[in-house]
């Protein structure tokens, strides 16, 4: 028996009234007129003066909506959500050295985050050694240098590995920095079978948006493979691919973009690990998002909704998943970098809170808050702790956490969620017809999609038809703010320590795991060669992360970024 | 030899950071103003920007960097160009820079620092009021 929420009377009625507050509408604007030509969200989505059932009118709400830790799971993937236990708070943190980011893990630790997430600097997500000449001026800039399995353990001394979960944004590297991680745990005393955490792990938006370029694309999905069959195996408590729409949407998608390619990288990896011949409710239940909340307060909780319910219908039908987990879109937010604003930067405290806000309502597991300084450096305790406590201040006073999901119902936001989920599926069905995502990426698709998304936002904000407050709406100047400092002699520090360390190896044990990888990634097929256990030989015998990376680099070619615009 | 060329831009992104946003929404605002735009994709070092600069005979090159590491690009990009006999084409920078750099920066020769917020049409104006077509090298 169907689940529709109006009855065809009450239908029928609602449309008669409806039109009559229109003239109603219309008649006042002779007063006053609208005070714009056009309302739309900040993805340029048009939007109507009002709400109502007629907008929802063909919903079922056991088959829509329902009920959460419920398929489609709109509601929530738990039962409980926010009533029994908060999401959640993981602030993205990197910088220096790795004794520096373990100061930064254990003040965050200290002051109530629940949950830690690692910024490594440029040359470590691009697979280079601090002493690598592409990698000068770069060391611990943008996150932390992170070389050898000596590096990563200063980088989590002091802290329990079976207790805390550990996020950390890495992409083609992941396997080698996720060895490391996992040799270090087991060095100190940790089952591999007990942590958890998660690698970002997402190569497919490397090409797209985010461009950490390494391998080409075949090769790239190969090692993510590697990593889910490994983690499937022998890690379970491990997220091996966090599916991220985050870097899509900072380059300039719209929501509908991010959540349409997002989700169309999540079908890409669970085909290639159905390939692989893994079992789809095996290992889908350890796939998990990243989405950005951006500034649009409902356009944002409409995406995250349908996020959820795209997921759990396209593991249901697409890919016969039995197990309610393996349907599950659970994601970690982050607050939108693009949305703060040099000027005034102390708004961007506002910001932040509105697109937090929007995140706890989307549903989210876990959360970053950006620091009002972050669109300039790294930020510093100061301004971290103020974005922190913006989490707790939404989690213990405001009251968004009492009561699931209270959005669902709203006209507008169950409308939005709708259009969000068609409009996605539009694209979705296009990159069906292009021969799935890698086609699509070297016909250079969602990167131009993208690009022309970013450009006509610029040319609305130059013509006054986006609203930024500071830019182009009360214009103001960038002051001088006080931002933490990174010093320049940490590279000369860092390169001298890289050398020390690799004076103590044993070369001959260290040749013997880099030649086993070798083979590895040589042979076939791949499926008898996952090249997890010879890495974790490989970092424990003091390999370093560039050298793996030259290892790959060497059997599987490189790739360069297109330079299309 | 009155018949002018228009102005070739290399727009160019040194170091290892993939924040491409920036970039390519000025490759596309000065190619929509008419100018000649070349983009080099992420991930150049000074030595392939120089590189392209030259084979392209440019103008102009605008350096967009996002990771903090300009002090060591920059002044390298600026040795090369000299050493290469070049240091007439106009070098420019947008990005995220403390604001005590930016002097330093223009010490070395950068002509002018775009940081967050600046127009397009500042962009495109700044452009055609201070570069030239390069004599034609001997």
């Amino acid at each position: 028996m169907g689940t529709k929420m109006f009855s065809e009377s009450a239908i029928e009625r609602i449309e008669q009234e409806y039109k009559e507050w229109l003239k109603e509408y219309e008649k006042a604007l002779q007063k006053i007129p609208e005070r714009l030509e056009r309302f739309s969200t900040v993805s340029d989505m048009e939007v109507k003066n009002l709400y109502t059932p007629l907008d929802i009118k063909h919903k079922d709400f056991m088959e829509d909506i329902g009920f959460p830790g419920c398929y489609p799971f709109t509601r929530g993937v738990q039962t409980t959500m926010y009533r029994a236990r908060l999401w959640t708070m993981r602030m993205f943190a990197g910088l220096g050295t790795a004794e520096q980011t373990n100061e930064r893990f254990h003040y965050l630790i200290n002051h109530g985050e629940t949950g830690l997430s690692t910024a490594f600097d440029f040359p470590t997500l691009m697979g280079y050694d601090t002493d690598s000449p592409l990698a000068r001026g770069e060391c611990g800039r943008c996150g932390v240098a992170i070389d050898t399995i000596e590096d990563m353990q200063k980088l989590f001394a002091r802290i329990n590995l079976e207790e805390v979960t550990t996020s950390m944004t890495i992409n083609p590297p992941a396997s080698v920095i996720w060895a490391m991680y996992i040799a270090n745990a087991e060095n100190e005393g940790y089952s591999r079978r007990k942590l958890g955490g998660t690698i970002q792990n997402d190569c497919l938006k490397e090409f797209i948006a985010q461009k950490t370029l390494m391998l080409p694309p075949d090769p790239s999905i190969r090692l993510v493979v590697d990593t889910v069959e490994f983690g499937t195996r022998e890690v379970p408590r491990w997220n091996t691919i966090s599916i991220s729409g985050y870097h899509i949407r900072e380059a300039g998608a719209t929501a509908v973009q991010e959540l349409a390619f997002t989700i169309y990288d999540g079908i890409t990896y669970v085909e290639e690990c159905i390939k692989r011949g893994l079992n789809v409710d095996d290992f889908a239940g350890r796939l998990s998002f990243f989405w950005n909340s951006h500034i649009d307060f409902f356009e944002e909780i409409a995406k995250m909704r349908a996020a959820r319910r795209m997921w759990a219908r396209i593991m249901k039908n697409r890919f016969k998943a039995q197990n309610p987990r393996s349907m599950m879109c659970r994601f970690h937010v982050q607050t939108a970098g693009c949305s703060l604003t040099a000027q005034e930067p102390h708004n961007n405290v506002i910001r932040t809170t509105t697109e937090a806000l929007a995140a706890i309502l989307g549903g989210c597991q876990s959360l970053h808050t950006n620091s009002l300084d972050e669109v300039y450096m790294i930020p510093s305790e100061f301004a971290v702790k103020i974005a922190l406590r913006t989490q707790q201040i939404l989690a213990y006073e405001v009251g968004v956490a009492n009561v699931i999901d209270p959005l669902a119902g709203s006209y507008y936001v169950e409308a939005l969620t709708d259009r969000m989920e068609e409009e996605a599926n539009e694209y979705i069905r296009k990159l069906d017809e292009m021969g799935g995502m890698v086609a699509a990426i070297e016909q250079n698709y969602p990167q131009m999609e993208i690009a022309d998304s970013a450009y006509r936002f610029q040319q609305q904000v130059e013509r006054g038809e986006k609203a930024i407050i500071g830019i182009n709406m009360f214009p103001s100047d960038i002051p001088p703010l006080e931002v933490l400092k990174i010093d320049p002699e940490i590279e000369r520090l860092q390169i001298e320590r890289l050398h020390q360390f690799k004076e103590r190896r044993n070369k001959v044990k260290l040749q013997k795991a880099l030649d086993e990888l070798r083979r590895r990634c040589e042979g076939k097929p791949c499926w008898e060669n996952n090249v997890m256990p010879a890495l974790i030989e490989a970092v424990k015998a003091g390999a370093t992360e560039q050298e793996c990376c030259d290892v790959y680099r060497e059997v599987f070619g490189t790739y360069t970024d297109p330079a299309s615009f | 030899m009155g018949n002018e060329r228009r102005i070739r831009i290399l727009v160019a992104k040194p170091g290892l950071d993939g924040h491409d946003r920036g970039a390519r929404v000025i490759a596309r605002a000065l190619r929509d103003a008419g100018f000649e735009v070349i983009y080099t994709g992420c991930h150049q070092t000074p030595e392939q920007i120089v590189q392209t600069a030259l084979q392209e005979d440019v103008d102009m090159i605008g350096l967009s960097i996002l990771s903090g590491a300009h002090n060591y690009s920059f002044p390298r990009i600026m040795e090369l160009l000299r050493e290469n006999n070049a240091e007439d084409i106009v070098v420019v920078g947008g990005g995220i820079f403390p604001l005590e750099d930016i002097p330093k920066l223009k010490d070395i020769g950068i002509k002018e620092i775009f940081t967050p917020g600046a127009k397009l049409d500042d962009i495109v104006k700044w452009v055609r009021e201070n570069v030239k077509p390069r004599k034609a090298a001997a």
